[in-house]
C-alpha cells in the first residue's frame, strides 16, 4: 500500500489544561474519547456523541468546541482546557462558584459541559461577538450585555435533560457581574 | 468507523494532489458534519486530508468593493466580522441562526457549503435512500418528510439542504472559487448547489477532489438592507423548517434591488426569481408583496406531511419584506 495510507495512528502532543501530553492514537480518536480513555479526565462528559447537546464541551485554544465531534490527531499541538483545568489549585472558577451557589445542576451530568461553555460565553460577550439575539443595530464594538435572553440563546448549545436551565442563567448572570 | 489516514498539508496544492492521488480520501475541516457521518458509516473515506493548516482562513476586502471569505475561516469568526456585520448583516444573521456556538467555532465555510442532508433515512445506513446508495430507493417520499422539501424535488429524492449560510449567500449573489488538479473556476452559489433529478447522490457541482478556496461577496448594491429569518421547532439549535434570506432597496416607494432565497424548502437554497420579478419597480407595499411570494410558491409541490411550509415560507418572506421596507423608508425620511 502506499505510504500515505499505511498510517492509521499517529503520535500527537496536546497542552492539556497547561501541560503537554504525548499519546499514540488511532485516527479514529475524537478528542473527547483520548481526554476521558487516554488521560483519564473524565470530567468530560459524553452525551449523544453526535454534537446535539453540549455535554462534551472543551475550550479549544480558549475557543468551546464538541469535543466528540473533533478528531484528537487534528487537534495536535493546541492546548485544550478541561473543567478540571479551570480550578487554580483548590479554587473553583468563578463560574464554578456561581454554577454552586446558585445550585444551576440536579444530576450534574450537563455541568462540566455547561461551565466550559459558559466560560467561553464570558469571553466572546466581552470581545463584543454579537449572538442570534443581539439587535442588529448593535454595532460592532464594545461587549454585549448579558441579558438572561442572550446568555439563553448563548447556552443553547448545552443540552439539561433535568431543565436545570432557570438556576444555570442565574448562575451565569452571576458569574457576568 | 473504518480505519483512516491522517495528512495535514500546509499548502493548497499539497491538498488538492493528495486527493487526485488517492481516490475516495476526503477533505476534512471542521469535521462536524465529516466526523458525524463517519460514526454513522455513511462514508468511510481511507484518507482524510486536513485542511487546517491551509492559509485559506482569512476574511479580506477586495479592491471592487468586495469581501473575500476564506474556505477554512470560522463560521463563528465570520458572523462576528465587523465588515459582514455592517455591509453583509444577512450572512452574519444566517451564521449565527444555525447550529451551536461551540459547532460554529469549529465549522467553516467550505464544510458548511458542502454538509450533508439530515434527511433521517440519509443518516441511517439499514435503511434504503438513494442519496446514499443510488437505485436503492426513497422511502422518505411516503415515510418522515415533514421536515423536507416543497420545491424542486424529483420521484428519486426530496431531501433539503440544510445550510443557514448558504440561503444567505445565495441571496448576496456570492461565487464560490474552487481548485482542482486542473486549475481554479468560480461557480455562482445559485448553481453550486444541484435539484436532485436522478441524481441525488450529487448534492453540488463540485467535481471529485476540488477544493473550495473561498467564497467571493461582490459590493453590497447601494443603499441595500439586508437580513435573515428562520423558523425552527425550537427557538435555538435547531435546523430550519423554512428561512428566507434578503437583500433590498426602495426608493421613492419603490423596490429597487430585491433578491430573495429561502432555505428550508428545496434540495438547494431557493433563489426566487419569479418573486424578484413582480418585487422590482413595484411599489413597496404589502400586497406587492404578497404577490411576490404567491408568485414564488405556486410551484411548491408539498408532500403529504410538510404541506404546512407553504404558508409558513410565506409568512417568512411577506413579513420580512415589510419589515426591511419599512426600515428603507424610514432611514430615507
Ligand atoms: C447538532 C447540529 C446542529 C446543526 N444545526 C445547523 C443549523 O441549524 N444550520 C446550519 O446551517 N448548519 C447546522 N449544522 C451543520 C453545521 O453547520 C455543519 O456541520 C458545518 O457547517 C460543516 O462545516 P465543517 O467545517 O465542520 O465541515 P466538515 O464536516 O469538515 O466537512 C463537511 C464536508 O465538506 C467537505 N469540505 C469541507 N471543506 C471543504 C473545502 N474547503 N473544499 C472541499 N470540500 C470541503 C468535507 O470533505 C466534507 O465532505 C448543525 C450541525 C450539528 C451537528
Ligand atoms: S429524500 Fe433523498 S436523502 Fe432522504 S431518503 Fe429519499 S433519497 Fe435519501
Ligand atoms: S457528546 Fe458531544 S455534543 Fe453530545
Ligand atoms: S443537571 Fe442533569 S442533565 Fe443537566
Amino acid at each position: 500500500m502506499d505510504q500515505t495510507l499505511s498510517e492509521r495512528a499517529s503520535t500527537v502532543t496536546l497542552r492539556v489544561n497547561g501541560t503537554d501530553r504525548s499519546l499514540t492514537l488511532d485516527h479514529r480518536t475524537t478528542l473527547l474519547d483520548a481526554l476521558r480513555d487516554h488521560l483519564d479526565l473524565t470530567g468530560t462528559k459524553k452525551g449523544c456523541d453526535h454534537g446535539q447537546c453540549g455535554a462534551c464541551t472543551v475550550l479549544l485554544d480558549g475557543r468551546r468546541v464538541n469535543g466528540c465531534l473533533l478528531f484528537a490527531v487534528a487537534c495536535a499541538g493546541r492546548s485544550v482546557t478541561t473543567v478540571e483545568g479551570l480550578t487554580d489549585g483548590e479554587v473553583l472558577h468563578p463560574v464554578q462558584e456561581a454554577f454552586v451557589a446558585r445550585d444551576a445542576l440536579q444530576c450534574g451530568y450537563c455541568t462540566p459541559g455547561q461551565i466550559c461553555s459558559a466560560v467561553a460565553l464570558l469571553d466572546e460577550a466581552a470581545r463584543g461577538e454579537p449572538s442570534h439575539v443581539t439587535p442588529p443595530e448593535r454595532l460592532p464594538g464594545g461587549p454585549v450585555p448579558l441579558t438572561p435572553d442572550e446568555i439563553r440563546e448563548r447556552m443553547s448549545g448545552n443540552i439539561c435533560r433535568c431543565g436545570a436551565y432557570p438556576n444555570i442563567v442565574a448562575a451565569i448572570e452571576e458569574a457576568a457581574r | 468507523m473504518k480505519p483512516f489516514a491522517y495528512v495535514r498539508p500546509e499548502r493548497t496544492e499539497e491538498a488538492v494532489a493528495h486527493l487526485a492521488a488517492h481516490p475516495g480520501a476526503r477533505f476534512l475541516a471542521g469535521g462536524t458534519n465529516l466526523v458525524d457521518l463517519m460514526k454513522l458509516g455513511v462514508t468511510g473515506p481511507p484518507l482524510l486530508v486536513d485542511l487546517g493548516a491551509l492559509p485559506l482562513d482569512g476574511v479580506a476586502e477586495t479592491p471592487d468593493g468586495g469581501l473575500l471569505v476564506g474556505a477554512t475561516a470560522r463560521n463563528s469568526d465570520v458572523a462576528a466580522h465587523p465588515v459582514v456585520r455592517t455591509r453583509y448583516p444577512v450572512l452574519s444573521q444566517a451564521l449565527l441562526a444555525g447550529a451551536s456556538p461551540q459547532l460554529r467555532n469549529a465549522a467553516t465555510t467550505g464544510g458548511n457549503l458542502l454538509q450533508r442532508t439530515r434527511c433521517p433515512y440519509f443518516q441511517d445506513t439499514s435503511t434504503p435512500c438513494n442519496k446514499r446508495v443510488p437505485g436503492s430507493g426513497c422511502p422518505a417520499r411516503e415515510g418522515v418528510h415533514r421536515d423536507l422539501a416543497v420545491l424542486g424535488h424529483s420521484a428519486h429524492c426530496v431531501a433539503t439542504h440544510p445550510s443557514d449560510m448558504a440561503v444567505a449567500l445565495a441571496a448576496l449573489d456570492a461565487e464560490v472559487r474552487l481548485r482542482g488538479a486542473d486549475g481554479e473556476r468560480t461557480v455562482p452559489v445559485t448553481a453550486f448547489h444541484r435539484l436532485p433529478g436522478d441524481r441525488p447522490d450529487l448534492d453540488t457541482v463540485v467535481a471529485p477532489g476540488e477544493l473550495i478556496t473561498g467564497v467571493a461577496l461582490p459590493a453590497p448594491p447601494p443603499g441595500a438592507l439586508s437580513a435573515y429569518r428562520k423558523a425552527r421547532d425550537r427557538a435555538s439549535y435547531a435546523f430550519a423548517l423554512a428561512s428566507v434570506a434578503l437583500v433590498l432597496t426602495v426608493e421613492d416607494g419603490r423596490v429597487g434591488h430585491a433578491a430573495l432565497a429561502f432555505g428550508g424548502l428545496a434540495h438547494k437554497p431557493w433563489r426566487a426569481r419569479a418573486a424578484e420579478e413582480v418585487l422590482r419597480g413595484a411599489p413597496a407595499t404589502a400586497e406587492t408583496f404578497r404577490r411576490a411570494a404567491d408568485a414564488e410558491l405556486a410551484a411548491a409541490e408539498p408532500l403529504r406531511d410538510n404541506g404546512f411550509k407553504v404558508p409558513l415560507a410565506r409568512n417568512l418572506a411577506v413579513g420580512l419584506l415589510g419589515d426591511l421596507a419599512s426600515r428603507a423608508t424610514a432611514a430615507a425620511a
